[in-house]
């Protein structure tokens, strides 16, 4: 039924003033709420050569032990190793996974040392895009598997970036938040630190390398924001150990020469890291990876599968059109091969029934031989029953005959001998 | 553990089930401030609600609607012009506004059905407005399914409908029970019984009773619904909503008066004045705080993951009209690999 209704919609917004507290104002806590309940999903990938601390700085970072063995140094290539951990802080849970680059930097050849990486993220997108796509679908309870952060490790040599460094991060900064830090930076001194950091950062800008931006455009968190990214990338040192200093046990790394405080901005920038990735943007790395990165992944895999917003004359092409034309084409596709396979089909079909046929014929022509060679031979046969008879009837004609005579022949003699025998007799009665 | 694959292709790792980690953690990490991010964002961003009222006419739904938000929400009753004819098929008025309070940014729609029920022949009418309600899905589905999306869709989808129940003390209507039979399938019905100052606290009680019967042996699921509840808690708690207080009966006012020393928002009657924020006088305030200050979130979330994901999900299986994005890329999936 063709129902019309008339609709009316203002467009410019009414601004409404409130006589009294209505009590929205909780919706920030709803929401929080139901987040809580469900739980929150963080990814973190660590790129670094193997040996550069990545296992170290993530115990330190989450203050506790992920048991992890340290890796040889003798990987064929490079593969990515993933574990999920369940954290709790009050009432927060957090689903960590921390994802490793295990043989990164170790092989003679690193022309593809990047690839496993990339692949990697983008097989978490595609997971995500794969599910968003389903008919039935259940995004709300969907365990988020895509990459929020990427740490890379770049190696404290105080020179500059190392061309593995270079591209591998001009490969990721398109499909992941890059967070650069210069990793076991107690073997740099403090002078030598500030000029390596420029040149890093100076290196990435002129390779046009896009690392993640902490943002500025929210008050409360612009200011710590842009303090912090004065200090990229953050040098920093980690370490489980405790070392007593003063009367508190705080994180450090014990030299003859001195303790090195992980917890102590002077020394490191491990402090600046832990605010900056997790208690200030944690929820911003979730979001940029969501509303950009994974975004440009799905243009860019819908747009491969030939799926356009516009045709070539730049007229917005209604996505249905696009998707009927392809639908169509697929159809007419399908039908082609259905057609295609019923005319081999009926081929065959053709074929074997002649074969048959002729098989038929064959037989049927073996039959006819075969009854006319009996129906001969039976006629043979009859044939030389005749013949047998006939001389069978006339050979006993010819021994009817033959009998006769003889017994002819016999009464004949016996006749003979009889008048013999009269002759004879008459001599004899005279008397 | 991921698997060692000793080729030069190597498949990519997979995170496997996570393990739990003592939570007796050696120190302060901040894992939890993550909730105050999120509470921030989401303030930055603001709230889009959508809210329909459906009855007949004169049953106070623009009184409730401007009560519930305590402002001139509808242009209503007072300054309606009783020679305006009433609207020959229904009609569905959408005006949107935003409202701010304590930081956080509302934009309210309020979705008005006038002619609804109020026709001599009145078969069908909710179609109009089970239409209305498909297209917003529709508008949602089509800004999803784009290549290049914007990065927040704006949400025109409704979230909670209240159904206005003429307060005749007997039972349901023929006509309210057809309404609630569609529309629980595609959008939240939130039932109130209208002007629930005509009725005594025992006829209250009682019409409550048969229309909570009604409505159960009719199959009608209002919201919330149980088969959504998520836990035990949750369960516990709609259960008592739903067997005991809905559906709310509810009197509406933006008139003050003094009572006690104190403004309040009431009818004023001959025989005393009925205070609507006074829980022995109606339940407006339970319908307030159910629908706004504890349920809000709840509502949205059931309309975008179930009923908006119901919708989609018969969208892209049915054959007939636009194709399905889904199927198409399946098909395609399916004969790319």
């Amino acid at each position: 039924t063709n129902i019309s209704v008339w609709v009316f919609q203002n467009d410019e917004l009414r601004n409404l003033s409130l006589s009294g507290h209505v009590g929205f104002d909780s919706l920030p806590d709803q929401l929080v709420n139901k987040s809580t309940s469900q739980g929150f999903c963080f990814n973190i990938l660590c790129v670094g050569e193997t040996g550069i601390g990545k296992s170290t700085l993530m115990d330190t970072l989450f203050n506790t032990k992920f048991e992890s063995d340290p890796a040889t140094h003798n990987e064929p290539g490079v593969r990515l190793k993933a574990r999920s951990y369940e954290l709790q802080e009050s009432n927060v849970r957090l689903k960590l996974t921390i994802v490793d680059t295990v043989g990164f930097g170790d092989q003679i050849n690193k022309d593809d040392s990047y690839k496993p990486i990339v692949e990697y993220i983008d097989t978490q997108f595609e997971a995500y895009l794969q599910e968003e796509l389903k008919i039935k679908r259940s995004l709300f309870n969907y365990h988020d598997t895509r990459i929020h952060a990427c740490l890379y490790f770049i190696a404290p040599t105080g020179h500059s970036l190392k061309s593995l460094d270079l591209v591998t991060m001009k490969k990721l900064d398109s499909k992941v938040n890059i967070i650069p830090i210069i990793a076991k930076a107690d073997t740099i001194a403090k002078n030598e630190l500030h000029k390596f950091k420029s040149k890093i950062m100076s290196e990435l800008v002129s390779n046009g390398v896009q690392i993640y931006q902490f943002p500025t455009d929210e008050e409360t968190v612009a200011e710590i924001n842009a303090t912090m990214s004065v200090h990229l990338p953050f040098a920093v040192v980690g370490s489980t150990e405790e070392v007593k200093i003063g009367n508190k046990m705080s994180k450090a790394r014990q030299y003859p020469w001195g303790v090195v405080q992980v917890e102590n901005e002077n020394h490191c920038d491990f402090v600046k890291l832990r605010e900056m990735l997790i208690r200030v943007n944690m929820e911003d790395l979730r979001e940029q990876t969501h509303t950009r990165h994974y975004e440009l992944y799905r243009r860019c895999k819908l747009e491969e599968m030939g799926f356009k917003d516009t045709d070539p004359d730049s007229k917005p092409f209604s996505l249905q059109e696009t998707y009927e034309a392809k639908r169509n084409e697929f159809l007419g596709e399908l039908q082609k091969k259905e057609e295609e396979m019923r005319q081999m089909f009926v081929m065959r079909v053709k074929e074997k029934e002649a074969e048959l046929k002729e098989a038929e014929k064959d037989l049927h022509e073996k039959f006819d031989h075969l009854k006319r060679t009996h129906q001969e031979e039976k006629k043979k046969v009859e044939d030389k029953k005749k013949e047998l008879e006939e001389e069978l009837s006339n050979f006993q004609k010819k021994k009817a005959a033959a009998q006769l005579l003889q017994s002819q022949a016999q009464q004949a003699g016996s006749q003979q001998t009889k008048k013999d025998k009269d002759k004879k007799k008459p001599f004899l009665c005279s008397s | 553990m991921s698997e060692l694959v000793p080729e030069p292709r190597q498949k990519p790792a997979v995170p496997m089930k996570p393990v739990g980690i003592n939570s007796n953690l050696l120190g302060y990490i901040g894992i939890d401030t993550i909730i105050e991010q999120m509470r921030k964002k989401t303030m930055k961003t603001g709230f889009d609600f959508n809210v329909m009222v459906v009855g007949q006419s004169g049953l106070g739904k623009s009184t409730l609607v401007n009560t519930l938000f305590k402002s001139q929400v509808s242009r209503k009753s007072s300054g309606w012009n009783r020679e305006e004819k009433i609207p020959k098929t229904v009609e569905i008025k959408a005006i949107g506004h935003v409202i701010e309070e304590g930081g956080v940014k509302m934009k309210l729609t309020v979705i008005d059905t006038p002619g609804f029920g109020d026709q001599i022949n009145n078969e069908n009418c909710w179609e109009p407005i089970e239409k209305y309600i498909n297209e917003q899905y529709e508008k949602f589905l089509k800004e999803e399914v784009n290549i290049a999306r914007k990065k927040r869709i704006p949400d025109t989808r409704v979230h909670c409908c209240l159904y206005f129940i003429s307060p005749t003390g007997h039972s349901l209507r023929p006509l309210d029970l057809e309404f609630m039979k569609h529309l629980s399938k595609v959008v939240n019905i939130i039932p109130v019984i209208a002007k629930a100052d005509t009725m005594t606290l025992e006829e209250k009680t009682e019409f409550k009773q048969r229309v909570r019967k009604e409505l159960e042996v009719n199959g009608i699921e209002f919201y919330p619904q149980k088969e959504f509840d998520e836990d035990l808690e949750d369960k516990t708690e709609n259960d008592k909503i739903r067997q005991e207080s809905m559906p709310f009966a509810v009197v509406g006012s933006d008139k003050e008066y003094q009572v006690n020393g104190k403004r309040i928002l009431g009818r004023k009657t001959p025989w005393g004045v009925i205070e609507v924020e006074n829980l022995s006088h109606c339940e407006f305030a339970l319908l307030r705080d159910f629908v706004i200050r504890t349920h809000l979130q709840d509502l949205k979330e059931v309309t975008h993951n179930i009923h908006y994901e119901t919708y989609r999900a018969k969208r892209l299986n049915d054959n007939g009209g636009l194709p399905p994005v889904t199927a198409e890329t399946e098909e395609n999936h399916e004969s790319n690999l």
